[in-house]
């Protein structure tokens, strides 16, 4: 017989308690890892950002657009490798609870910009002749079910009237962190509609995505464009991607903090909840302990069963709890308006979190019962009832 | 024959909160190898102290016990630890059976700290739970038995690991008149054919009758 066996049997010596403790911890373990996803998806855009890519845009806001002129002066700036320039078009595409990004962009230079954004060659030759085409990201393209060729109507609210794209690529993700439900069309092609429609909107961009060679000089390069368009009639504002999404983030920065807190604050439960049991098994067997030191089982016995046992439990409520995340995480994303989080993964750090620290619970809950089964002596032990 | 406890000038006090508590008052007795003694006494004459210090589970306050010639009270408790489970075995009055194990497993778990292989063990248990007449309820739980068979389990695990010495604390305290009487036969028996030392403390003068020898005490002396 090993010590495993007894450990192992001991765990279970109370079933009822032990599966309440196992699902107790498994739901704590769960809703840790569903509010560090949240967390991660918020965040996402921040985590996926480039160190050489600089975001320019009106200084005074984000609204206010900034003179499709200024990109060739940018361009010229030494360092400075593609300047691409976006439109956030907004509008409705079938209903309007079917949110995703929809952006107007240079099909010359967009894919130059991000890379990660991964098109067939033969797509984006196409892309960048026909003037209403449009590329939609993978996820979009599954969500709606919508492949080459399919035509997507889209009622406009920033850019008023019907607007017609054809699908004519669909760009895959190169890793988990980039989002795949955009769809991306010809600036060229919402600014010829401008011109007849409303002249005045005509020639404007929303902001430029300004690629440099060397993200050392971000700081170098954002102080000259910003510079060169001081005292402009649209003076700008240039700051590193990352900056930029975390100034979205920055925003919601209270909930955030609040949610991580949260995350933190649900460990703290599962050790209360694994630490009750483990003081009410310990302070039962107080003459069961007593009895195995007095067959001569030592201290460091003693610790093996303890601690082995709160680790049994801790690391069964971990596995059970991680193994309900991924089916609740994916319930909870199709419960949440489309595209509301377009990158929503379990990261791999949230599951090494949550499982470390289902086990590390699981030893400091031990703790308490070790100490007072070490420091109770065999007589009082014996004594016990309970 | 020779001395198997020599217990000399033997002392304790226990501390409660401040109060100092005389339990045993220079106590000294001898106990051969092979002897079969009895303490009896009223309750708080100290007689449970003396077999726990007889045993090694708790250390007198002043004087030496010296057990097949090692002065118990000088050993470490790792020392102690040891010593206690190749030389000494115990039997309680509530058996205290570990309830998950089965009978098989609660007399193997004294072997387990043993260098003895798994073979080894299992012979060793097959054996002790045949001596005790319950090879046939070897895979029962303790809540399977009756008191009496419990109580034979915990025979079975005192002399598992072939102690010179059994200490008995009230072993048929717990238990009616019949199963009493089989539990006292099978020490006598222990005491008889295998040669045990056996220390037993009981209420009881008809299990005390089973000794070679009964001894008195009362607040903390050794009366006869």
């Amino acid at each position: 017989m090993k010590i495993f066996k007894i450990i192992f049997k001991n765990a279970f010596r109370h079933k009822l308690r032990v599966f309440l403790t196992i699902i107790g911890i498994s739901i704590a373990v769960m809703a840790f890892g569903l509010l560090r996803t949240v967390v991660t998806a918020w965040n996402a855009g921040v985590d996926a950002s480039s160190a050489n890519r600089l975001i320019t845009r009106q200084a005074v806001s984000f609204v206010f657009p900034l003179p499709y002129a200024d990109r060739e002066q940018i361009a010229k700036i030494p360092g400075v490798d593609v300047v691409t320039p976006f439109i956030w078009f907004g509008g409705v595409y079938i209903e309007k609870k079917n949110f995703f990004a929809r952006m107007a962009c240079d099909p010359e230079t967009v894919f130059d910009s991000y890379p990660e954004y991964l098109v067939e060659k033969e797509n984006k030759e196409i892309f960048k002749k026909e003037r209403n085409s449009c590329i939609i990201g993978e996820a979009l393209a599954k969500q709606f079910k919508l492949k080459i060729g399919d035509v997507m109507n889209i009622d406009g609210d920033i850019f008023p009237g019907r607007w017609q794209f054809t699908i004519r690529g669909i760009y895959k993700p190169r890793d988990k962190t980039v989002d795949a439900t955009q769809m991306l069309f010809d600036w060229k092609y919402v600014d010829e509609r401008m011109k007849q429609d409303s002249p005045e909107r005509s020639g404007l961009v929303g902001w430029y995505v300004v690629n440099i060679k060397d993200a050392a000089k971000s700081a170098e390069i954002s102080e000259r464009i910003d510079t060169i368009f001081k005292n402009s009639r649209a003076e700008t504002k240039t700051e590193t991607e990352r900056a930029f999404q975390q100034g979205f983030v920055a925003s919601s920065g209270a909930i955030i903090t609040a949610m991580n807190v949260m995350a933190f604050v649900i460990i703290g439960i599962i050790m209360l909840v694994l630490g009750n049991t483990m003081i009410m098994s310990a302070r039962e067997r107080t003459r069961e302990y007593a009895v195995l030191k007095t067959l001569g089982f030592q201290g460091g016995h003693l610790i093996a069963f303890i601690a082995g046992e709160s680790l049994i439990i801790s690391f069964m409520g971990g596995l059970l709890g991680l193994g309900i995340l991924f089916p609740f995480v994916a319930a909870f994303e199709a419960f949440m308006p489309k595209g509301f989080f377009p990158v929503f993964n379990i990261a791999p750090s949230t599951v090494i979190i949550a499982a470390s620290s289902a086990l590390a619970v699981g030893f400091a809950a031990s703790i308490f019962p070790i100490q007072r089964a070490l420091k109770t002596s065999i007589v009082d032990g014996l004594r016990h009832i309970g | 024959m020779a001395n198997a406890i020599t217990i000399e000038n033997v002392s304790k006090v226990y501390q409660r909160d401040k109060m100092s508590v005389p339990v045993l008052n220079d106590v000294s007795l001898e106990i051969q190898e092979g002897q079969f003694i009895a303490l009896m006494g009223p309750s708080g004459s100290g007689k449970t102290t003396l077999l726990n210090l007889i045993a090694g589970i708790d250390r007198p306050t002043k004087g030496r016990i010296l057990v097949g010639g090692t002065d118990i009270s000088t050993l470490s408790e790792t020392a102690l630890a040891k010593w206690r489970s190749s030389q000494v075995g115990f039997i309680f009055q509530f058996y205290n059976l570990i309830p998950v194990l089965t009978a098989f497993e609660n007399v193997e778990l004294p072997l387990t700290l043993t260098s003895l292989t798994k073979d080894e063990r299992k012979r060793q248990v097959e054996l002790a739970l045949q001596v005790v007449g319950l090879s046939d309820r070897m895979h029962h739980y303790p809540k399977q038995l009756s008191g009496g068979q419990e109580q034979r389990v915990a025979i079975a695990r005192a002399i598992a690991s072939d102690p010179s010495i059994i200490v008995a604390d009230e072993p048929t305290g717990d238990l009616d008149k019949k199963s009493a009487d089989e539990i006292m036969t099978l020490l006598t028996r222990l005491n008889k054919e295998f040669q045990k030392t056996i220390v037993m403390v009981t209420h009881d003068p008809s299990a005390a009758e089973r000794a070679t020898i009964t001894r008195h005490l009362e607040k903390g002396d050794l009366l006869s």
